[in-house]
């Protein structure tokens, strides 16, 4: 067993004080290849978010260890970028050197060259030049993917990364992850596609606002669980009772 | 020609003066038109600078129309209007554009009433219509100090901006500069609305933002070109409102914002990223 890249200890996030993730504990291991999966509204998105840095915890934290604690790459869904803005793709990718170029460091010939091959890797070969407004979802994906590929990150995180993209490129975008597990790196995706999970991901954690079953996706992802994670996620009361389990959990 | 387009310039100083206050105003409030509408906040600008109207009115109660006074009261005001509006966004359920709203009209009303009680109506004809023919040193220095702080600025914190706009999630997930871009883009902002209004007047000092950066947007599709073409038509369309002023005895300002108005309607019509004459020509296509 590896050690921890990340430990939540009895974690709740929540908007409004009502809780979304309630009280989560575990750790996600160094090299871990896993998928959140759970019904809308289960709180995985905003597990990512808090992951990230986006959303403070209402209780409890998240500790990101070893290599991955200043170093992630996160990729959000697709509303996040403004696509109307007047930058190309070349702009776009290149924002992943940012780690080595700063605010002010030129891109350089080893930039450009990493820049052309991230292009290659994801099949956008040509496109540098092209505005981001002109690409369609499934090409702006790529390009997204492409800018993961230049964060060199140890760990990373992948909001919903193939909503809205067709099959050719959820395998092209599928492999790249398949790669980023081989070389190490720690992946967290949330997805909906439990096919594409129990192919591809060897561990899922199944969510509904707290952890329903965890482990190997294929024994995660059964029948009795996914039934379950759906009722608790649709059980949601305005006057709800104030949550004293924090001093159960202390 | 010549002579109608230069010895307006050649025979009096104060058309010297109030072009490079316009060269000034151009290269500063123009870039920061272009990030204001990329941004989705052309409203929001326009909001800004008719707040600050109350601070200049406190200053001008204080000392009088001292410049240093007006300056500083309308930077104040700029500054907590945009502040407290985007405080209010988060901490409550109402959005930005109308927190903005509610908090910008009452600064507005506000700065009106205090002008009306303690003054005469010239004082505030100059304050909310500017007067870019009466430039002296003081306020001259004061616009190019804020062209050069601005131009600096943008310069040292480009990258840092286009991020923010572009894409803020992504830069709150590499770097800590996220907040800094979103508050110094608001100074920068409220720096030029009061450089604007010594010029323009509180009503029309986002003009000199707005305007070129929405007729440079008609042209363009990268960023870089974009920049340049808002400066060069805010300078084209400012000092084409200063010689219909100076020919045709026009009031300046409202002849400069309309210069750069005519020149968005000819963008309109002539842009090739959908101008409405390319609309009517036949249409051609490349194979891939």
């Amino acid at each position: 067993m590896n050690a921890p890249a990340l430990v939540f200890e009895n974690l709740t996030l929540g908007y409004d004080r009502h809780p979304v993730v309630h009280h989560l504990k575990g750790d996600v291991a160094e090299g871990a290849l896993l998928a959140l999966v759970g019904p809308n509204g289960a709180g995985k998105s905003t597990l990512l978010k808090s992951i990230a840095g986006e959303l403070r915890p209402i209780e409890g934290s998240i500790r990101r260890c070893g290599d991955v604690a200043g170093r992630f790459a996160y990729l959000p869904q697709q509303s996040a970028i403004d696509a109307g803005f007047p930058i190309t793709v070349a702009d776009l990718v290149a924002m992943g050197l940012w780690r080595d170029v700063g605010l002010f460091g030129g891109i350089g010939r080893t930039g450009r060259r990493r820049l052309a091959e991230a292009l290659g890797q994801v099949g956008l070969e040509g496109f540098e030049r092209r505005p981001i407004g002109t690409l369609s979802g499934g090409q702006l994906q790529r390009a997204r993917f492409a800018r993961l590929l230049l964060q060199d990150a140890p760990l990373i995180l992948l909001d919903e990364p193939y909503t809205a993209v067709d099959a050719q490129t959820v395998g092209d975008m599928a492999m790249l992850v398949q790669r980023w597990h081989a070389e190490g790196r720690t992946v967290i995706a949330v997805l909906h596609d439990l096919e594409h999970v129990r192919q591809h991901y060897p561990e899922a954690l199944l969510l509904a606002r707290e952890t329903i079953a965890r482990g190997a996706s294929r024994e995660v992802l059964s029948i009795a669980n996914l039934e379950r994670a759906r009722h608790l996620a649709a059980a949601f009361d305005e006057h709800a009772p104030v949550c004293h389990r924090h001093a159960e959990a202390a | 020609m010549d002579a109608w387009l230069l010895d307006p310039f050649l025979e009096f100083g104060f058309m010297r003066r109030a072009l490079a206050g316009c060269l000034a105003l151009s290269l500063g409030a123009a870039p920061i038109g272009v990030f204001l509408m990329l941004r989705n906040m052309s409203l929001a600008g326009d909001a800004i600078a008719h707040a600050i109207l109350p601070g200049a009115a406190i200053g001008y109660m204080l000392a009088g129309l001292s410049l240093p006074a007006m300056t500083g009261g309308g930077l104040v005001a700029g500054l907590i209007v945009a502040l407290v509006a985007g405080g209010v966004a988060r901490m409550t359920q109402l959005r930005e554009d109308a927190s903005l709203s509610a908090v910008y009209l009452i600064s507005l009303a506000g700065g009106v009433m205090i002008i009306s009680l303690s003054g005469s109506g010239v004082d505030l004809m100059n304050v909310l219509f500017g007067n870019v023919l009466a430039l002296d040193d003081p306020t001259l220095l004061l616009l190019a100090g804020i062209a050069t702080v601005t131009v600096l600025a943008l310069a040292i914190g480009y990258r840092a901006l286009v991020l923010e706009c572009a894409d803020p999630a992504f830069l709150r997930s590499v770097s800590g500069a996220s907040p800094f871009a979103h508050l110094g883009f608001l100074v920068l902002l409220v720096l030029n609305l009061v450089a604007g209004f010594h010029a323009l007047g509180t009503l029309m000092a986002v003009g000199m933002m707005i305007l070129p950066a929405a007729s440079a947007r008609l042209w363009h599709r990268d960023l870089g070109p974009l920049l340049a073409t808002a400066v060069a038509m805010a300078l084209t369309g400012s000092s084409g409102g200063l010689l219909l002023s100076y020919h045709f005895g026009l009031p300046s300002g409202p002849a400069i914002v309309l210069a750069l108005g005519a020149l968005y309607i000819g963008s309109l019509l002539a842009s090739p990223v959908g101008g409405l004459v390319r609309r009517l020509r036949p249409r051609w296509h490349y194979t891939s």
